[in-house]
């Protein structure tokens, strides 16, 4: 098997996934968010487009899990990191060059940039092959490495570069200023003058002094006519080795390997991820790679499972102003399918079915997702209702809106379909909602489909053997405290109420008591 | 070159904080660095306000913070050698003999550091150029304070005769010869780089101009023919048009760039023979509140003799003459004065009168001790006394008005603090310590306390009116404790006289009540 991607495992699918744009969904379930935090720091390798791309087969999946699995390897992962930051040198350099006016400036900072990457791809190649890996990508990849440097043509490069920069460093001279005018001279040695200085006035030191030397900014690449003025005498004074320098630059234009440029912009998808990640594995929050449960002809388990999950996008804004996330778990069983979410406000209900789609949709992209042990179904789409502003320019109401996104989706799905839904029909009576409701829960159990509902529908909850209850934990002592917990409990509108009573000693017994 | 004044081998002040501290102004009291306390004992401030060491100082500095500085910093932080000592008293009598010449040299200094500091002009922006030029002006400026500061060496090196200034001015000689000194000037001369700069230079990153390195002053070997006729030098050589001004300016930043590290190197320099008249200052800044002290005592007709030094523990002290000085100083006359012999003796419990002049007496003899291992001369006729580990004092102090402890927690905190720190060989004065209490207990306290310290090699000075714990060890006869007690005639008098005598049990205090209550308040 020869090297195609690090991303994919084969060439078509590459060449989809340049165009992704960005899938419906990903607004209602804050996916935006993450991805743009994701690939915050990463312009140049333009990443978007593979995070809009969900896989549709385990064995695309696979291929990714086994690299990340392989990155998580400390070692492996810094010298990949340290690669990618050469191979972004290497662009760099080569932007000085096109920016730089002097022809002779211009030379050797495209010297250095063939340095850097030669030095780069060498030391990322020796690297590899001491490194453990088990991935059909990195292995393939490394394997054309191997290949790439022991071709005469690398090996010419490497020597060339050598020869070039020990001349270069080699060159001494000597400017002689005087009023408007400069000399440049060979070198020859003298005597620094500060030293003797120094050494006449030593005898007066008594304890450390200031220092006055100016800082000039040895950074700034910019150079002035006199620089280069001066430069070009130089060169005269030494014409061999500029000579070389000249052709090195004619000769070697396209020195970047297409297969290694591609590369270097793939990795960053799984370091980027990681970078991300890795900011809130610090705490008590853990990441898991999820099994993946694909759809079989019978198309019969979905027997799903998440522990000590998350919603990334909610713990990136906690994670900046410092609060705490709170972690949720779900199980489906047997012919369990729709989770039907109740309770009071503010419980974290649309955290919990946005957390639901998110881990989906990231265990589709092959990535690691939050929590601690996960089994995740491999969808072919995802979709979602939430609730929505109106919008003035919309002939339509609310309630007709809803429905028809609603028929949409129905006509779109299959069995193999997630669907996510919060807090539809609410700008209708209570009956209306019931009846309507009702309607559509008979059409999802119809298509056997996974679905998340936020509602406020107690029915729902209890509707039949295929709809699981969940609804947001109460503290019994302070109910008016908010745990984010969502847990698998009967939907009972009065616990909440009952709760807020009992601190109040507003309940019936209390009451009783206190009207003595 | 080092100045060798306040010690032999070492400088007072090697970090120069008392220049910086004079430099920056205030800023120095929230910097730990710049802070006084590292030169002092642990106890200094209570040695300042038990002794009442502000009055001494004052006088030393006659209004001048940098004198009163070097002096507090002096005076507080004791020797503990005689050598030092010794060495001291013969450069304060020099001083003394030859208060004119030593003042001018002062001045010098002063002029020196005054000059200085009003030719800065090195702003943030400043260039190599302009650090070079500067440099030279202050170096030139230098140059002639250090002409005359050789004069001063040469005229008086046969005058003085303490081996401190023999030193300084032998140092003088030698460092700045004729030749030495013809030396800088030419290297001023130089330094203007007249024929143009030669720098050498590498290849640095990106092909850019690296390691320039100033040679010494470029020398044109072209002979007079080629000179007339312009040839150029060989090598290439670049005219910058005189209408290129940016060319000119890339001239001249390169020129700088060439310049940088001798113009560093050169007002290093200028910092270094600052720093060199910084330390000679500051170590005469010293004798120079000497003299002013001087001045003061000679004013009221009060003497001043150079104390006898003995060694540690030899449990000498004897004086005459002895006076405070700084009771002396604050009311601008003569005061009246006390002879003891307390040879052999480390235990002194001076007991009686109220008002009687027991206080004033342990200070005389605190202050005497303190100015005697600074190397001064001291208030008194004659003074002989062991040199001490530390002086050490604990006064009754004011109630405590923040409310945190009592007023025996207090004392028994700082007594505390005192036996953490104390070393065998030390001098603890006590006033009226473990009053605070009834005198039963108090007196326990006090007698446990002191017969520690004393059995530990401590010479402890002890002011009571707590009559069980004075009468309990006179009664037992020790040979090396003597009791002293403020005179009082029949009739009530005190004449501030301590004589030795045996404790009493009462301190008069109803003579105090009845001036105060029955006849006014007493003149």
């Amino acid at each position: 098997m020869s090297f195609i991607s690090i991303l994919f495992n084969e060439k078509t699918k590459q060449e989809n996934a340049q165009h992704a744009e960005l899938p419906t969904f990903f607004v209602d379930l804050n996916l935006d968010q993450i991805v743009d935090k994701i690939t915050e720091h990463y312009p140049e390798y333009e990443l978007k487009p593979f995070f809009y791309f969900p896989l549709s087969n385990l064995d695309e999946v696979l291929f990714r899990q086994e690299v990340f699995h392989d990155l998580e390897n400390i070692t492996l992962y810094e010298h990949i990191g340290y690669f990618a930051e050469r191979i972004s040198e290497v662009r760099k350099y080569l932007k000085l060059v096109d920016k730089l006016y002097y022809k002779r400036q211009k030379e050797i900072w495209f010297l250095y940039a063939v340095e850097v990457y030669c030095d780069a791809v060498k030391k990322f190649s020796e690297n590899l092959s001491e490194a453990q890996m088990n991935s059909r990508g990195l292995r393939t990849f490394q394997d054309y490495l191997t290949n790439y440097i022991s071709s005469s043509e690398f090996k010419l490069l490497t020597e060339e570069i050598k020869r070039l920069k020990t001349g270069l460093e080699n060159v001494k001279y000597r400017i002689i200023i005087r009023d408007n005018s400069f000399t440049v001279q060979n070198y020859e040695p003298g005597i620094d003058y500060s030293e003797e200085i120094e050494k006449t006035f030593q005898k007066f030191k008594q304890g450390a002094v200031k220092d006055y030397l100016v800082k000039y900014n040895s950074v700034s690449q910019d150079m002035n006519h006199i620089e280069a003025q001066i430069l070009d005498f130089v060169a005269q004074l030494n014409p061999d080795v500029f000579l070389k320098l000249e052709n090195f630059n004619s000769s070697n234009k396209d020195f970047i390997d297409e297969t290694i440029s591609v590369f270097d912009r793939e990795i960053h998808f799984y370091i980027s991820y990681f970078e991300h990640i890795k900011k809130f594995k610090s705490g008590r929050l853990k990441f898991c790679h999820p099994v993946i449960l694909e759809s079989s002809p019978q198309g019969t388990c979905k027997e799903i499972f998440l522990n000590e999950g998350f919603d990334l996008a909610l713990a990136q804004k906690l994670n900046e102003s410092g609060g705490q996330i709170i972690c949720n778990d779900f199980y489906l069983e047997d012919k369990e399918r729709v989770i039907v979410v109740t309770g009071p406000n503010q419980g974290g209900k649309t955290t919990f079915a946005r957390m639901f789609g998110q881990l989906h949709y990231l265990a589709s992209l092959g990535c690691p997702v939050p929590g601690s042990e996960a089994k995740l179904f491999l969808f072919d789409n995802i979709f979602t209702q939430f609730e929505r502003s109106e919008k003035v320019e919309n002939l339509r109401g609310k309630l007709e809106d809803d429905l028809t996104r609603i028929h949409y989706i129905l006509d779109k799905a299959t069995t193999r379909s997630i669907i996510i839904m919060n807090e539809i029909f609410n700008s209708t009576t209570i009956e209306d909602v019931s009846f309507l409701s009702a309607q559509i829960m008979n059409k999802i159990l119809e298509l056997d489909l996974i679905c998340v509902w936020v509602t406020f529908i107690d029915e729902l909850a209890s509707f039949d053997e295929k709809t699981v209850s969940m609804t947001s934990r109460i503290v019994p002592d302070n109910p008016a405290m908010r745990t984010f917990k969502i847990i698998r409990r009967q939907a009972d509108g009065l616990a909440y109420a009952l709760a807020i009573a009992e601190k109040y000693k507003l309940t019936y017994c209390s009451i009783k008591e206190r009207i003595k | 070159m080092k100045a060798f004044l306040l010690f032999k081998d070492r400088d007072f002040d090697p970090k120069q904080i008392l220049m910086q501290r004079e430099k920056k102004s205030r800023a120095y009291e929230t910097d730990e660095k710049l802070s006084l306390k590292q030169f002092l004992p642990w106890n200094a401030a209570a040695l300042v306000q038990d002794l009442g060491l502000d009055i001494l100082f004052n006088k030393m500095s006659d209004g001048n913070d940098f004198i009163l500085e070097a002096a507090e910093t002096v005076v507080l932080s004791s020797l503990t050698d005689a050598e030092t000592i010794l060495y001291r008293q013969g450069i304060l009598h020099d001083c003394m003999m030859h208060e004119d010449v030593v003042r001018n040299i002062y001045q010098l200094l002063l002029d020196a550091i005054e000059k200085e500091k009003t030719s800065h002009w090195w702003g943030l922006f400043s260039s190599p150029s302009s650090i070079l030029h500067e440099s030279i002006d202050k170096l030139s400026m230098f140059l002639e304070m250090l002409r005359k500061l050789r004069s001063f060496a040469d005229e008086n090196e046969k005058i003085f005769d303490s081996e401190g200034f023999e030193r300084l001015f032998k140092m003088l000689r030698e460092e700045l010869s004729d030749e030495y000194l013809s030396s800088l000037d030419e290297h001023l001369q130089q330094l203007k780089f007249e024929h143009g700069v030669l720098i050498s230079a590498e290849l640095g990153r990106g092909n850019k101009g690296t390691n320039y390195i100033l040679n010494k002053p470029f020398e044109d070997t072209r002979n007079w023919f080629e000179r007339l006729m312009q040839k150029e030098l060989p090598g290439y050589t670049f005219h910058v048009s005189p209408r290129d001004e940016a060319g000119s300016r890339a001239l001249y930043e390169l020129r700088n760039q060439g310049l940088n590290k001798v113009a560093n190197a050169l007002a290093q320099s200028s910092d270094h023979v600052l720093s060199f008249f910084h330390a000679l200052r500051t170590e005469l800044a010293f004798y120079i509140g000497c003299l002013n002290l001087n001045h003061h005592l000679v004013e009221i007709d009060e003497p001043v003799c150079f104390p006898k030094p003995g060694k540690n523990r030899n449990r000498k002290m004897s004086f005459t003459g002895l006076y405070d000085v700084n009771l002396a100083l604050s009311m601008g006359k003569k005061v009246i004065s006390n002879n003891l012999n307390a040879d052999d003796k480390n235990l002194l419990i001076i007991t009686g009168a109220n008002t009687g002049g027991k206080s004033t007496f342990m200070r005389s003899i605190g202050i005497a001790q303190l100015m005697m291992q600074a190397g001064m001369f001291v208030p008194a006729e004659s003074f002989e006394g062991e040199i001490h580990e530390s002086i050490i004092t604990h006064f009754k102090r004011e109630e405590d008005t923040t409310m945190s402890s009592g007023k025996l927690d207090e004392e028994l905190s700082r007594i505390n603090e005192i036996i953490d720190r104390i070393k065998p060989g030390s001098m603890v004065l006590l006033n009226e310590s473990f009053a605070a209490t009834n005198e039963r207990e108090g007196s326990e306290i006090a007698k446990q306390i002191t017969t520690a310290l004393i059995e530990s090699g401590v010479k402890v000075i002890f002011v009571t009116h707590q009559y069980e714990f004075a009468h309990g060890l006179y009664g037992k006869k020790m040979p090396n404790a003597i009791f002293l007690r403020a005179e009082r005639l029949e009739d009530g008098t005190r004449t501030f006289r301590i004589l030795e005598g045996e404790p009493l049990q009462t301190s008069y205090g109803v003579d105090l009540y009845n001036a105060i209550f029955l006849h006014g308040i007493p003149n």
